[in-house]
């Protein structure tokens, strides 16, 4: 705090009794690094940012597209399209010049996750996946990181504070939880389940609200405690957890071996090598002897009229999956999740007898490209 | 005895957001009754927290003890 300025900014909370200057002090030097600029990284952003936390890290690999801003409210109509840490560093820098913001526009894999989380003091996990998570949570034990957690389903949160390393008990993960990633069936599929605009909202703040904590060291964090919030009912439950020394055999031993999971296998999630984008998508259009399949329900709207295509919705794919005679086969969806599901399911019926492929972001990323092509 | 149950995420869907149970003696017995219940829960997975404490092998229930069964979210 070198100058006034950053003194009037700060003003309102370093009054507060038993933040302070002090407070204030550690907040700047701090360094937080957020994965997913999403639904619940933004207000975690937007909070940690007005907040004054000296160093900021964004990494998301993904683009804004309009079914986002209802809850992503970094973004506006006018950054459909493009970069999500982009984006979010250059509003983040017009609410607070004063703090330094790293943006890492890539996939957080096991290739990068070490390197890139052990430039920072503390991880907020605002991801969607359970590949994820997982990898962070693995990445965050071996490298002795504090990992903010929070994550949502439909009209519920979760927040907890794991891998904090104090004097009343052992550090807490994720896999003291839930050891093992679900398989497929045991956990239903949200993906297009829906989720109110509000509820990242209030879960992103309150991993704000946990991470400020714990960096000036003032009240009561929920180290070792998983809190359960219920917008519908107001409900909070807080449960406590304990470390049990079975989950830490299923933590990679070292960095090498981290390096050598495949933690979307292990969650079951399909097999991202089907994902074309819009331009190669395009291309394959024209190619012959190539079905173009929409796997969204009937009627799901929007309607398309740009290309050919049939639909069989995933829901009766595997029924009617050997009506397929084409060689190659593309399949699309509302997002790109439902596709990509059907992708693995043709692939496992198929192997390699014909070439999958499923269009990644779905119609919405291929709606940005087409709009902004024709302007 | 009487056990009242909550239930969190989507697994409200297949049972609503409680439960109670009379005759339930620990919580093996207690997921049991549940499956027995309510089919489409047998394969899920979740937590078993007893008077909001995670437990990690079968417990023992008191009268009027609360069980919560809490699913892995993802959503972010």
């Amino acid at each position: 705090m070198n100058t006034n300025n950053s003194y009037e900014r700060y003003h309102r909370q370093i009054l507060l009794k038993g933040f302070g200057e002090e407070g204030q002090q550690k907040l700047l030097q701090a360094k937080v690094l957020v994965i997913g600029a999403g639904g619940l990284g933004c207000p975690a952003l937007q909070y940690l940012t007005a907040a004054g936390v000296g160093t900021i890290g964004i990494v998301d690999d993904d683009v804004v597209a309009l079914s986002n801003l209802h809850r992503q409210v970094l973004y506006s109509v006018n950054d459909i399209g493009l970069s999500k840490a982009d984006t979010a560093a250059k509003v983040l820098s017009a609410l607070n010049p004063d703090i330094s913001i790293t943006t890492y526009n890539e996939r957080l894999t096991t290739a990068n996750a070490l390197d890139i989380i052990n430039a920072y003091d503390l991880i907020i996990d605002g991801t969607d996946n359970f590949a994820s998570r997982y990898m962070i949570n693995d990445a965050c034990v071996l490298s002795g990181k504090p990992l903010v957690y929070g994550a949502i389903s439909q009209y519920e949160g979760q927040v907890a504070v794991f891998n904090f390393k104090n004097d009343n008990n052992d550090p807490v993960n994720y896999r003291d939880l839930f050891p093992e990633p679900p398989k497929d069936g045991e956990v239903l599929n949200c993906a297009e389940a829906g989720v109110l605009g509000i509820l990242p909202g209030i879960i992103g703040t309150m991993m704000a609200n946990e991470t400020i904590k714990l960096i000036t060291g003032i009240g009561e964090s929920l180290i070792n405690q998983l809190l359960t919030y219920n917008a519908l009912a107001n409900q909070v439950y807080t449960l406590g957890l304990s470390s049990r020394k079975e989950t830490r055999s299923l933590i990679p031993a070292d960095e090498a071996a981290f390096k050598q999971i495949n933690y979307d296998w292990l969650c079951a999630s399909p097999s991202t090598s089907f994902e074309i984008d819009v331009e190669r998508f395009t291309v394959l259009l024209q190619e012959d002897d190539t079905a173009v399949i929409d796997v969204r329900e009937w009627n799901e709207k929007p309607v398309v009229d740009e290309f050919a295509f049939t639909q069989i919705p995933l829901s009766e794919l595997q029924e009617k999956m050997t009506g397929i005679k084409e060689n190659a086969v593309i399949f699309f969806c509302q997002s790109g999740k439902r596709s990509l599901q059907a992708a693995q399911l043709l692939f496992n019926t198929f192997g390699e007898t014909k070439k999958v492929y499923s269009l990644q972001g779905g119609l919405l990323q291929w709606n940005n490209r087409h709009v902004k092509k024709s302007v | 005895m009487q056990v009242k149950i909550i239930i969190f995420g989507q697994l409200t869907d297949i049972t609503g957001t409680s439960v109670s149970l009379d005759n339930v003696t620990d919580t093996d017995n207690l997921v049991k009754t549940m499956n027995k219940l309510y089919p489409g829960l047998a394969d899920k997975k979740y937590l078993v927290a007893v008077d909001k404490k995670i437990i990690a092998e079968n417990s023992l229930l008191k009268e009027n003890s609360t069980v919560a069964l809490l699913p892995p979210f993802s959503g972010g």
